[in-house]
């Protein structure tokens, strides 16, 4: 069964939040992937979604276009992300999720994909082109390998769809903070908390606030109004910086310890 | 040839398994929106009445049915008309479905508009309703692609469109299409997307079809009125496929064969062309289930073809139904040919065609020299080739000055 309602659970119980960091599989390569990864988890990270690099990422903002293209570029697929996956499993106990687009999935057969997911120790998926009125194959079939099929709901979502989207969710819902693509930005917009509460009142299951989010000051200010956030680009990043040669291997997986330490921190203080 | 009853898609927007709405979850609201709007507008005999004003008196509709006897004469075969979309305002079939979309933008109280361009003709039509309608339009079109159709990139920024050039992936059409869906999901409150091809998210693929049906519909009027019988063989060209759904959809439910010509770019073999419809599987790109040109991770790889229009790894979902079901035949063509075929249109009947056209023209000329003088060979030419001016030289080895 999923690692991901348990996780929530124990943190509901302690009064925290959840920290979710998202890091592309395969960037730059799949070894130091696998490495930033366990420094993920080893800084505080509660949860890590692994993305599988696409070509065409319609949901994705250039910070993380460009780090599925480093990963393409470094022979990384679905096969390599469901093998990282893998290893990344043998030491790690928290849950991991896989963010994908539909079609590498769909190439593979969404059963067998699944399947293969569920094997390799994932605990769900976030599929950001796959709304709640196409998602009915994938849902059953996740639900039958104990994966969690994780919702975005987005400030544009009206009530009617909410219900719905909800009404079908496992694992927690993926509040998206604003009208736009992945990235981190400066200020987060004010209809987020009404959103948050929203989405709150619509389900008994954990909701996490996404896109945008980059700083310790963001996180504080989100965390009283969520059960936990999600931190992507300002990590992924920092991968870009390396693969520029503006810093090395070493100060990049300490700069993203740091990082991951302090949104931790902020969010223990929230 | 198996005659149909056609009523799709599904009210889920699907045809048979090709369709949907597989977009970031900020847009299924505008979807959600445009679906209604459209669906009160198509009832709303004024919506017609104003669409059909721009489309006569602004686009110049009908466009003739021209009889090209010079054509006919060196084929040797079935007599050939070509559908002269190239003779509307903007030269192509794309400003029946611009207008459409911006009066429907219009009536949705929109006031910015948004698209993406292959060749640019799309990007020239959406400027100019946008124009003549008084709205921001703001233009994604590949970096690639800017430098083929600097012609065309100037137009737009003379009808007051913002030109961004894209800069990702194969910096053609399919990255100005991921560019503007993002452009989109940013702006979704106040934008209207003006799609250019039947392609994209549920209700996308019926709208444009139904704001192209006019060029069968009126082939159908034109030819019964000129030869009192329909047409044995229509043939069109498919990139994305509105000029050819635009063709065929009136003669679906009719004893007419069709044929889609792609592009086969260098060669079916050379994994250097845009046909997806022959060599494609079955995935989801920007929005929808189709047919669309991948490697075997599922990731998307580059159309090849001469022509920019025609230069997309995927393709509308209609037209992977139909050829599914065996109603519409299509095939391929090179690059080679559709440059033969455009000095062939040029020579013969005085009519530079758009190299998509030029597409549709060689199999059109290929298969009127099989077939009865008797017979009937209707091709749409979808657009003309001042655009390709510049390609074609090019290609043939000639430098034109600055």
């Amino acid at each position: 069964m999923s690692r991901i309602g348990p996780m929530f659970s124990e943190k509901r119980i302690r009064g925290e939040k959840a920290l979710i960091t998202y890091t592309m599989g395969g960037d730059p390569d799949l070894s130091l992937s696998l490495e930033i990864i366990k420094t993920l988890a080893a800084s505080g990270a509660d949860l890590i979604e692994v993305g599988l690099p696409f070509s065409d990422p319609l949901a994705d903002g250039p910070v993380i276009q460009k780090a599925g293209q480093r990963a393409l570029a470094a022979d990384s697929g679905p096969e390599e992300v469901l093998a990282l996956i893998a290893a990344a499993r043998k030491d790690l106990s928290l849950p991991l999720v896989i963010m994908s687009y539909l079609n590498p999935i769909f190439q593979i057969g969404i059963d067998e994909f699944l399947r293969r997911a569920a094997g390799a120790g994932a605990d769900g998926l976030i599929i950001p082109d796959l709304p709640a009125e196409e998602g009915e194959e994938i849902r059953a079939a996740a639900a039958g390998y104990g994966l969690d099929l994780i919702p975005l709901v987005a400030p544009t979502t009206g009530q009617k769809r909410l219900e719905k989207i909800v009404s079908q969710a496992s694992g927690f819902i993926y509040c998206v903070s604003v009208t736009g693509v992945t990235g981190a930005r400066d200020n987060l917009p004010v209809e987020v908390i009404p959103l948050l509460e929203r989405v709150q009142a619509a389900t008994k299951l954990p909701v996490c606030l996404g896109f945008g989010i980059s700083t310790p000051e963001q996180a504080m200010l989100a965390a009283p109004h969520c059960d936990g956030i999600i931190v992507g680009s300002a990590l992924v990043a920092l991968v870009e910086e390396y693969t520029r040669n503006k810093i090395n291997k070493q100060e990049m997986l300490k700069l993203m310890a740091e990082r991951v330490a302090a949104l931790k921190l902020a969010l223990r203080e929230s | 040839m198996k005659l149909i009853s056609y009523k799709l898609p599904d009210p889920r927007g699907y045809f048979g398994p090709y369709g949907g709405q597989f977009v970031p979850e900020t847009l299924m609201i505008a979807l959600e929106e445009l679906t209604a709007f459209y669906g009160e507008a198509k009832k709303d005999p004024s919506f017609h009445a104003e669409l059909n004003y721009y489309l006569q008196q602004y686009a110049g509709r009908p466009t003739p049915l021209y009889y090209a006897e010079g054509l006919t004469r060196y084929a040797g075969g079935a007599k050939i008309y070509l559908k002269r979309e190239d003779l509307t305002h903007t030269g192509a079939h794309k400003i029946n479905n611009t207008i459409g979309q911006v009066l429907l933008a219009r009536r949705m109280g929109k006031r910015k508009v948004v698209a993406e361009t292959g060749a640019g003709q799309h990007g020239v039509a959406t400027a100019t309703a946008a124009a003549r309608f008084g709205m921001e339009c703001t233009v994604f079109m590949g970096e690639e692609d800017v430098r083929r159709q600097e012609l065309n990139v100037y137009r737009m920024r003379l009808l007051g469109a913002q030109v961004e050039s894209v800069t990702s992936g194969s910096r053609t059409l399919k990255d100005a299409m991921n560019e503007a869906i993002r452009y989109w999901v940013t702006h979704v409150r106040d934008t209207y997307y003006v799609l250019g091809s039947v392609g994209g998210p549920h209700p996308y693929p019926t709208i444009v079809r139904d704001f192209q049906k006019v060029i069968g519909e009126e082939t159908k009027a034109q030819i019964l009125a000129q030869e009192g019988k329909l047409p044995d063989l229509i043939v069109a060209c498919v990139g994305g496929g509105s000029n050819a759904i635009g063709m065929f959809y009136p003669f679906l439910e009719d004893d007419v064969r069709l044929i889609g010509v792609e592009a086969a770019g260098l060669g079916l073999e050379s994994g250097r062309h845009a046909a997806t419809l022959s060599r494609g599987k079955v995935g989801v790109l920007h929005g929808a289930k189709s047919y669309v040109l991948q490697d075997d991770r599922g990731q998307i790889v580059e159309a090849h073809s001469i022509s920019a229009g025609l230069d997309y790894p995927g393709v509308g979902p209609e037209h992977a139904y139909l050829k599914d079901i065996g109603r519409v035949e299509y095939t391929a063509v090179t690059d080679e040919e559709a440059l033969d075929a455009f000095k062939l249109l040029a020579y013969t009947e005085g009519i530079l065609p758009a190299l998509e056209s030029a597409h549709a023209v060689a199999k059109g000329v290929k298969l009127a020299r099989e077939m009865r003088p008797d017979e009937i060979v209707v091709i749409n030419l979808s657009g003309r080739g001042d655009k390709d001016v510049y390609t074609v030289a090019r290609e043939l080895g000639v430098t034109l000055g600055e």
